[in-house]
């Protein structure tokens, strides 16, 4: 009998991850900071025509991109004279299981498969259990997904209770947990003891699924407008999203579309608070996973992530929940279109982006989720209601996360508040050097943190001075 | 819902995974407080009621004990509790502002 101790079962950790992945991660370090990320990545063995072809097969992908029309002209009647962009949307929520973690969770099935696991593990309490849950059926693999669903009165938020019936109607085992970042020793043991691959969120399967949907976007653009978009909105949390995109852009070309994250400012709750775990009314796209995610990539389910949002991300846009709420419901009122929450995040930063680009300029929201009951605005917020926050109508910038949900009292108050980019690259090289226990840096190093945080060498050099990290530059 | 189940029914059973005092270090106070909580669901293997010590086989085919917390468990979410009105001035504030003839 091993020793199932919570000590003893993360000291396997290392161990057990790998038998669960068939990735050696240790190929791709350097022994410092750096590590080769793109022969990662090209490790998978699948290019992008093979994963559009795998796709294909389980009907995932090739999701129609719509113009906002009415949305768009609400946006010029308020927008200054000669501004206002066109807002196009990706309607992810075509995807077997509702959104486009399909994508990224078709890959991971497929690999197991091919590998001869007998079933596949993911730890979320994401719409990405349900992808999971779906291409375990498609594939005739068994499903078990991890979750953190409930507060210690047995109370859980309705979006999550949602993924939790999907799982299991698309037949899956859902293992419930209560908060806490411990629910990763318990994805191990199940690991361990199922023997199933890990269809982690963060692997380089995952990742390279989500460059369809960067792909396609490029190419609908070209179809339909003549050209590549602007501007790429994607909401960002663990990152994957935004940085498998972005990649997808890049291999089709659009290398001068500029790639904005959003996330649902949720700035003074704590991700791991008994308390504060339903005091929050978006369970993902918000910067309590935006922010760590981005400068803290490495602190996954995988030694290395493949989601690298600062290798990608042009600027960082937050946006209250009152603003998201808000905006899911033009989107139903206008466009005839119900779709879910976090697909909505993205939505709300273009819809106050656009109102300060010139009347020419095309913006892409790159997705949709679906929605329905628990993650409709009614459950929410009837939910933050009963958890005793203040919902009503005023200036969004008022908003306080956990205390208040403010809708705009009208469109003209949705706001775009750019993150301090600068900010969130020094505290990524901050963990980087903490990560490395590195007292210098090699040219290597200073390389590989400029690509990280797509910031220039002189940028690194200095923000390592700052740290008291010497850089020895050849 | 029924406070007992039968041989082979469907069931929901609940563990603690960590005391409080076996939790990480790094997590806030309250947390701290509080034991880390498991629930999954599968057949029963024997007769019992809430609260005795039971074993269940998942859906997946494992077998795990722990106390009978739930007999056919329904998902009880919704669409809320309460109509939140709110909603409804959004849409229509929004197709004014549309209807208003030429720009602002
Ligand atoms: C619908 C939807 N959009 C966006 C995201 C954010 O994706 P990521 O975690 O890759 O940043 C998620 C998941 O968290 C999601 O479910």
């Amino acid at each position: 009998m091993s020793d199932n101790s919570y000590a003893a079962v993360m000291a396997r950790n290392s161990r057990i991850i790998k038998g669960a992945s068939g990735i050696d991660y240790s190929l791709y370090e350097s022994g410092g900071m750096a590590f080769d990320y793109e022969r990662m990545m090209g490790d998978t063995g699948y290019s992008l025509a093979d994963i559009s072809k795998i796709q294909r097969e389980v009907g995932v992908g090739n999701t129609p991109l719509l113009e906002l029309r009415n949305l768009n002209a609400l946006l010029r009647k308020i927008a200054p004279q000669g501004k206002g962009a066109r807002i196009f949307i990706k309607d992810e929520q075509c995807n077997p299981s509702g959104s486009f973690k399909d994508r990224r969770a078709s890959m991971s099935a497929y690999q197991a498969r091919k590998l001869g696991y007998k079933g596949i593990a993911a730890a979320t309490s994401g719409n990405y259990g349900a992808a999971v849950a779906s291409q375990a059926a498609m594939r005739g693999l068994k499903c078990i997904i991890v979750q953190e669903c409930y507060d210690s009165r047995k109370v859980g938020q309705p979006e999550i209770l949602e993924k939790q019936r999907k799982c299991e109607c698309l037949g899956a085992e859902v293992i419930q947990l209560s908060v806490g970042p411990e629910l990763f020793y318990t994805f191990l043991r199940v690991l361990e003891e199922t023997g199933y691959f890990n269809a982690s969120l963060y692997s380089t399967f995952g990742i390279a699924g989500v460059e369809t949907l960067g792909f396609e976007i490029a190419q609908q653009c070209k179809d339909l407008l003549g050209r590549t978009p602007d501007y790429v909105v994607a909401t960002q949390a663990g990152g994957g999203n935004l940085t498998g995109t972005a990649r997808g852009l890049i291999k089709a070309g659009a290398v001068n579309t500029k790639v904005y994250g959003a996330s649902v400012d949720l700035a003074g709750l704590h991700m791991a608070s008994d308390r504060d775990f339903n005091r929050k009314s978006f369970t993902t796209g918000h910067t309590g996973f935006g922010v760590p995610y981005a400068t803290d990539p490495d602190h996954s389910d995988v030694p290395r992530s493949a989601a690298r949002t600062l290798r990608y991300m042009d600027e960082y846009v937050l946006v209250k929940q009152g603003e998201v709420f808000y905006m899911t419901e033009v989107l139903a009122q206008l466009e005839g279109m119900e779709r879910g929450p976090a697909g909505n995040t993205s939505l709300a930063a273009a819809f106050a982006l656009a109102q300060t680009l010139p009347a020419d300029n095309i913006v892409v929201v790159q997705e949709t989720e679906y929605t329905g009951a628990g993650k409709h605005p009614l459950p929410q917020l009837a939910f933050a209601r009963e958890n005793g926050i203040e919902v009503r109508f005023g200036d969004p910038e008022t908003e306080v996360a956990g205390t208040s949900i403010i809708l705009p009292e009208h469109p003209s108050l949705m706001r775009a508040r750019y993150f301090d980019m600068n900010k969130l690259r020094k505290s990524y090289i901050r963990n980087a050097v903490r990560h490395a226990g590195a007292s210098r840096a090699t040219e290597q190093d200073v390389v590989f943190l400029a690509a990280e945080t797509k910031a220039t060498k002189a940028f690194v050099v200095d923000a390592l001075r700052e740290l008291g990290v010497e850089a020895a530059l050849t | 819902m029924s406070n007992s189940a039968k041989k082979g029914d469907w069931v929901q059973i609940h563990q603690i995974v960590l005391t409080p005092g076996e939790r990480t270090g790094k997590i806030p106070e309250e947390t701290k407080k509080v034991p880390l909580e498991l629930w999954v669901k599968g057949f029963i293997q024997s007769d019992a009621a809430v609260g005795d010590t039971v074993e269940v086989v998942t859906v997946t085919g494992r077998a795990v004990s722990g106390s009978l917390a739930a007999v056919n468990p329904a998902y009880a979410y919704g669409f809320g509790d309460e109509y939140v009105p709110e909603l409804l001035r959004i849409g229509s504030q929004a197709r004014s502002i549309l209807e208003e003839g030429g720009e602002q």
